[in-house]
């Protein structure tokens, strides 16, 4: 192998980490708050809300229905507003960073509907307020279940950006389709896929690591 | 003496989307002088939990009012009332801990609720842990306790704020009568210790026995007995406490007597009567003076002495056997004597 090809295996592995890290923080940020919100705002929770509720599942829902491909061509003209391109690494990552937002809220709501309604009762007789339930009882108490959710979306971003290629996003899927693909290469899309493969392999190890350190039940 | 918790005409509907509305809780007002233990007994569905979750608001009664330490809480706002709660600790059935926090940080946590230094907090967990035995379990977490460990947890979580009332819900209903002793234990020397005012519910007689001062029966979502612990246990006023004492003495007839009940006396038949006797008739040689001044045998088919907290209960079922007119005089001089009563049937001579 040639250190041009190298070099330019090394950048997609680069652009990749960069494009799932980017929005796999962003979207965490967003998407825990929505996540609990979502919950709390259920009936019978503590910030019942049924009108926000389901305002709020409705988004989440188109969220997620719309297939990632159709909606990073759809949202070109916001991606150029925010990031001032709509090509490359940072238009790239918009698109992931929406899709995963309402993914990761999904999955924190679930892991919040498992802790047990008892502890949130417990504490409203102690007389904590919403917030403090929020922050001192459901989140630490779905620590696990939130870091499966942040595991799983990470993996599902390493998927997603195989197809940052579309938008010229560049990172390790557009490698394997130009080279690998498009040029009959298949050496560079035996190591795209192998690089791919051990990515989604250290994320889970990771992940199943913090989930386990959290985990005292 | 002062009231503590105080229920007013406190009722409970709960509104279902299908079918009609359920009234959990009807009108009910209850009152707990402060530094007793009040037991709320009943079957499960009638209204316990909900009555005992009215107490701190957990449920907000439908009507009626709430006051705890002279404050009434069914008007206080939001932030009042989380204020209000800091005074009322609760224990649950299930111990409701964090699993993610250590028993000193589960102890920590209404402390940190009410916004207290974290200094001030260290200090406070120690003799609490201390009080309820749990000295050398403070880094532990709850998952790698006992059931009767986790609600000593429990305990010194709700005490931490220093409260003046505790409510139980259900608090012993999943632990084995052993660990159920030593929790009741606790609870008692708690209530004796700091005076503190305990409202607890429970479907267990045993609980009501062992630590109430006080008992009410709830059926249906109404209180329909309401008596001091020693005047309930020997004679309860209602049917359904008859039934609760009944089962919990383990008091019936053999069965093989009870199919040959008949429900009024022929020739040749005779009285079967459950006497329930209890302070001075303790002591009285009753069967003796049947025999002697009556002129009626008694037979003994079961007979049991229990000690309800300070008094003594005994309750024997018996066949008085003898002519009719003794036998209704011994019925007689047995009333007279301050025992209950109670003829369940009568049985031919022997078939």
């Amino acid at each position: 192998m040639s250190s041009a090809m190298f070099d330019l295996i090394l950048k997609a592995t680069l652009d990749t980490l960069y494009m799932v890290g980017i929005s796999g923080v962003i979207s965490a940020l967003l998407g825990i708050p929505l996540g609990v919100l979502l919950y709390v705002t259920r009936p019978r929770q503590v910030l019942a809300n049924p009108a926000l509720n389901g305002v709020l599942g409705i988004i989440t829902n188109i969220g997620r229905s719309v297939p990632f491909i159709i909606l990073m061509v759809a949202i070109i003209p916001f991606t150029r507003m925010l990031v001032g391109s709509s090509i490359g690494t940072n238009a790239a990552s918009v698109p992931l960073t929406i899709a995963a937002i309402p993914f990761i809220a999904r999955l924190v709501e679930g892991a919040l509907n498992e802790v047990s309604p008892g502890l949130v009762e417990a504490a409203q007789s102690m007389g904590a307020t919403p917030w403090q339930i929020i922050t001192r009882v459901l989140l630490p108490e779905a620590r696990g279940g939130i870091f499966t959710a942040l595991t799983v979306t990470a993996v599902t971003l390493i998927s997603y950006s195989a197809m940052a290629g579309a938008v010229g996003g560049g990172g390790l899927g557009d490698l394997g389709i130009r080279y690998g693909y498009n040029r009959f290469n298949p050496t560079i899309m035996l190591i795209t896929v192998v690089i791919l493969v051990v990515m989604v392999q250290l994320f889970q190890s990771l992940g199943d690591y913090l989930v386990r350190k959290s985990d005292h039940k | 003496m002062a009231r503590m918790i105080e229920l007013h005409n406190v009722s409970k509907t709960y509104e279902s989307k299908k079918g009609a509305p359920v009234e959990a809780l009807k009108a009910t007002s209850l009152h707990v002088p402060k530094g007793q233990i009040h037991g709320v007994i009943g079957l499960s569905g009638a209204g316990k939990s909900t009555l005992i979750r009215c107490v701190n608001l957990l449920e907000r009664p439908t009507t009626g009012t709430v006051t705890v330490d002279s404050q009434e809480l069914t008007q206080l706002s939001r932030d009042a009332l989380n204020k209000a709660r800091h005074g009322i600790g609760m224990i649950f059935q299930h111990f409701n801990l964090l699993t993610s926090r250590t028993v000193s940080a589960n102890v920590a946590l209404p402390l940190e609720l009410m916004g207290m230094r974290r200094s001030e907090i260290q200090q406070r967990i120690t003799p609490l842990l201390e009080l309820v035995g749990l000295a050398g379990k403070a880094n532990q977490y709850p998952a790698q306790l006992s059931g009767g460990q986790k609600q000593r947890v429990a305990i010194a979580r709700a005490l931490a704020s220093q409260p003046k009332v505790l409510l139980c819900d259900e608090a012993t209903s999943a632990l084995d009568p052993q660990t159920t002793g030593s929790i009741l234990e606790l609870l008692q020397d708690i209530n004796r210790k700091l005076g503190l005012t305990i409202l607890l519910i429970t479907h267990e007689m045993e609980v009501v026995k062992t630590i109430c001062h006080r008992v009410s029966l709830i059926s249906d979502g109404v209180l329909v007995e309401d008596a001091e612990v020693g005047d309930f246990f020997t004679a309860p006023r209602t049917q359904l406490g008859r039934e609760f004492l009944n089962d919990f003495l383990e008091l019936e007839p053999p069965r093989a007597l009870i199919e040959r009940l008949e429900e009024h006396p022929r020739a040749n038949t005779h009285p079967v009567v459950r006497l329930a006797f209890s302070g001075d008739a303790v002591s009285t040689p009753l069967v003796s003076r049947l025999a002697r001044d009556c002129s009626v045998d008694v037979s003994i088919l079961q007979a049991k002495v229990e000690s309800i907290q300070e008094r003594t209960l005994g309750l024997m079922i018996a066949e008085l056997m003898g002519s009719e007119a003794d036998t209704q005089k011994a019925l007689d001089y047995l009333q007279q004597h301050d025992l209950t009563v109670e003829v369940l049937g009568h049985v031919q001579r022997d078939v």
